[in-house]
């Protein structure tokens, strides 16, 4: 069964001659379950395209369908509930609201999602336990470490359970103990959770953490392997 | 679809925007400050200027004027004794014993000539009847040398201290008025000063001469003939049911509140009215450019964090009332802030404060005192808070909007 769904994907930025294709007919099929990784350098698409599969982007051309709904013809607020219930993100920097300690961020969602609030705490430090960060659910976010940070967001993700869970870089800003220990959680909650993870990245630490690499130039899809084609 | 359990998420918003308020200390205070001073602009200056207005109409109502008068027709246009009209009838007394009327009196009140051993001078004689007139007029407060009237059938005269010093005379000497009998025939009598009063209006001192209603009677040989009824109402602001009242007892005569006897003061009071609207609406827009600007940098601030919580799943009108919320708090503390500054700067003046002291000259010219007693009407304390939290709301509805409307993909990517 397919979470996601991209058909003859384009997206074009401005008009005219000044006009940048950042994705160019894209066809990807993303199974559930699925931890598959999209790389390549700089500029080659990745973050647009994982936008574009997160409804924070709308698509010039084509088809996206995430967990049976199609994504590129809903309006804005059909797009933000289908975020709120379907898709959880953890991006590469700024991932917590300030102002709220780290079991406050793991709630967040569920708040928006009208969960009663026994649930919510119970289900909240459940998450932040399994991503070890028991005794620290009052702390904000400036008092806990980038890893830490990257952890809560990663709890947050997951806690709702959504159909698919987008990470953009997420170890861009992290040492490389800090990351590997971050891959070696996320691959763990995808096997436990059999939640589809997508995450794009340029570091060969996380490629070799995926299952499926997507390798991406100019806006297209250059291979579509497994994690032995990771040279 | 979601169905947002809106208890929970009014929680959510109300715990991060009360937090979002206190994330720039020093930002946040400048804008409590400045809300703060705008509210005590509002009630303070309020209540000085509605305090001055009200010294101004209460001091000139007991200089003659009182809250409603009765004559006869013709009198205001001929205030001779000729226009005198009779005592009150028995409805018009009825109607004068209205729980809403304070007291009433009667009076004589003619054009003289007062003279001395060396100096004559035009003045007006008003025979009073000085139990009576005690709450409606200034003079028994006045008298700063002799005595106040006895009674209605006292023959001395109190004359101001600057008609005194023109006339040259003194307390205890004599002074002959000249006047008009009903069949214009000339009257004169000698009466002996028994009072000096002093007041802050030099006019007053210098054009009134007080003597006992019967004793000026009798002088001008007008039986029990009156020149005016005058009335002190409870309320000054309040009196027209009363002057409905007593015209309906005495339709034959002329029923004027204070408004028509003095237009001058009337407009005043219209004027403050008007002004407090003014000065209300000028201090607002004063004080919004700063929250309106308070409110566009911190959504600027934090375009990244709006891009986040939208890609987390909240709805635009959740970020347009999360932002409204904060500017609620804002202006709620600012409220509670300028209220309390407000009150600790009106009690220490409420019984009084003399803006003599301030180098204040030529009040009295105005009719007004230097002593200035602030009145704080709960209609004003209202409005301001109203004021404030209304159009404090419909001007943050801008930054609030800008808040909402931004597009996630470029809010995230937003350095």
């Amino acid at each position: 069964m397919s979470t996601v769904i991209c058909k003859q994907l384009s997206k074009v930025f401005g008009e005219g001659e000044l006009a940048v294709h950042a994705l160019s007919d894209i066809d990807l099929d993303i199974q559930s379950g699925s931890f598959a990784c999209l790389s390549g350098p700089s500029g080659s698409g990745k973050t647009t395209l994982l936008n574009l599969i997160g409804g924070l982007d709308t698509p010039t051309h084509g088809e996206i369908t995430v967990a049976e709904q199609r994504v590129d013809r809903m309006n804005k607020a059909q797009l933000a509930n289908m975020r709120l219930h379907h898709i959880g993100f953890v991006f590469q920097a700024y991932n917590l609201i300030p102002v709220l300690t780290a079991q406050e961020n793991v709630e967040f969602v569920m708040q928006l999602q009208g969960m009663h609030h026994s649930q919510r705490a119970e289900k909240s430090r459940s998450i932040l336990n399994e991503v070890g960060l028991s005794g620290m659910e009052n702390r904000r976010p400036a008092e806990m470490s980038g890893g830490q940070q990257q952890r809560v967001a990663v709890a947050r993700a997951l806690v709702s359970e959504p159909d698919l869970v987008l990470a953009d870089e997420p170890t861009a800003n992290l040492d490389s103990h800090t990351a590997e220990n971050l891959m070696d959680l996320l691959v763990d909650l995808n096997q436990r959770h059999g939640t589809t993870f997508i995450i794009s990245t340029h570091d060969k630490l996380v490629m070799s953490y995926a299952k499926r690499l997507i390798k991406m130039r100019d806006g297209k899809i250059e291979d579509d392997g497994s994690r032995q084609s990771v040279s | 679809m979601t169905r947002y359990s809106f208890g929970t998420i009014t929680a959510m918003l109300t715990v991060i925007a009360w937090r979002n308020v206190w994330r720039n200390h020093r930002r946040t205070l400048i804008m409590l400050g400045a809300i703060a001073v705008g509210v005590w602009a509002m009630i303070w200056l309020t209540a000085i200027m509605r305090g001055m207005v009200d010294q101004m109409i209460t001091d000139s109502i007991k200089n003659l004027i009182a809250h409603v008068q009765i004559h006869a027709p013709a009198y205001r246009d001929d205030p001779s004794i000729a226009n005198s009209m009779p005592a009150p009838s028995d409805s018009l007394q009825q109607a004068l014993q209205d729980p809403a009327i304070q007291t009433w009196s009667t009076r004589v009140r003619v054009p003289a000539v007062i003279s001395s051993e060396r100096e004559s001078a035009g003045v007006t004689l008003v025979g009073i009847s000085p139990l009576r007139e005690r709450e409606m007029l200034f003079l028994a407060g006045a008298v700063t040398d002799g005595r106040y009237l006895q009674s209605p059938r006292d023959d001395g005269v109190i004359i101001g201290a600057k008609l005194a010093e023109r006339l040259e005379t003194r307390l205890g000497w004599r002074i002959v008025i000249m006047s008009q009998d009903p069949d214009n025939d000339i009257v004169d009598r000698g009466f002996r000063v028994v009072g000096i009063f002093d007041t802050e209006m030099e006019a007053t001192e210098t054009s009134y001469v007080f003597t006992g209603l019967q004793s000026a009677q009798e002088f001008l040989k007008m039986g029990s003939q009156v020149s005016e009824l005058a009335v002190l109402t409870n309320d000054y602001r309040h009196e027209q049911p009363i002057v409905d009242k007593l015209r309906d007892a005495a339709p034959d005569l002329e029923v004027l509140p204070w408004q028509e006897i003095d237009k001058y003061l009337a407009t005043m009071l219209n004027v403050v009215e008007g002004f407090v609207w003014v000065w209300f609406i000028v201090v607002f827009i004063a004080m919004s450019f700063g929250l309106v600007n308070t409110l566009l940098m911190a959504v600027f601030e934090r375009t990244r964090e709006i891009g986040l919580i939208q890609a987390l799943g909240m709805k635009p009108r959740l970020i347009l009332l999360q932002v409204l919320i904060e500017s609620f708090f804002l202006l709620s503390v600012g409220l509670v802030f300028g209220n309390l500054l407000s009150w600790l700067s009106i009690i220490p003046i409420q019984d009084g404060w003399d803006i003599s002291a301030l180098g204040v000259e030529g009040l009295e010219y105005a009719g007004m005192s230097t002593m200035l007693y602030p009145v704080v009407q709960a209609s004003d304390v209202i409005l301001s808070n109203v004021v404030v939290i209304v159009l404090g709301l419909i001007a943050s509805l801008y930054p609030a909007w800008r808040a909402a409307r931004h597009v996630p993909v470029e809010a995230i990517t937003r350095i």
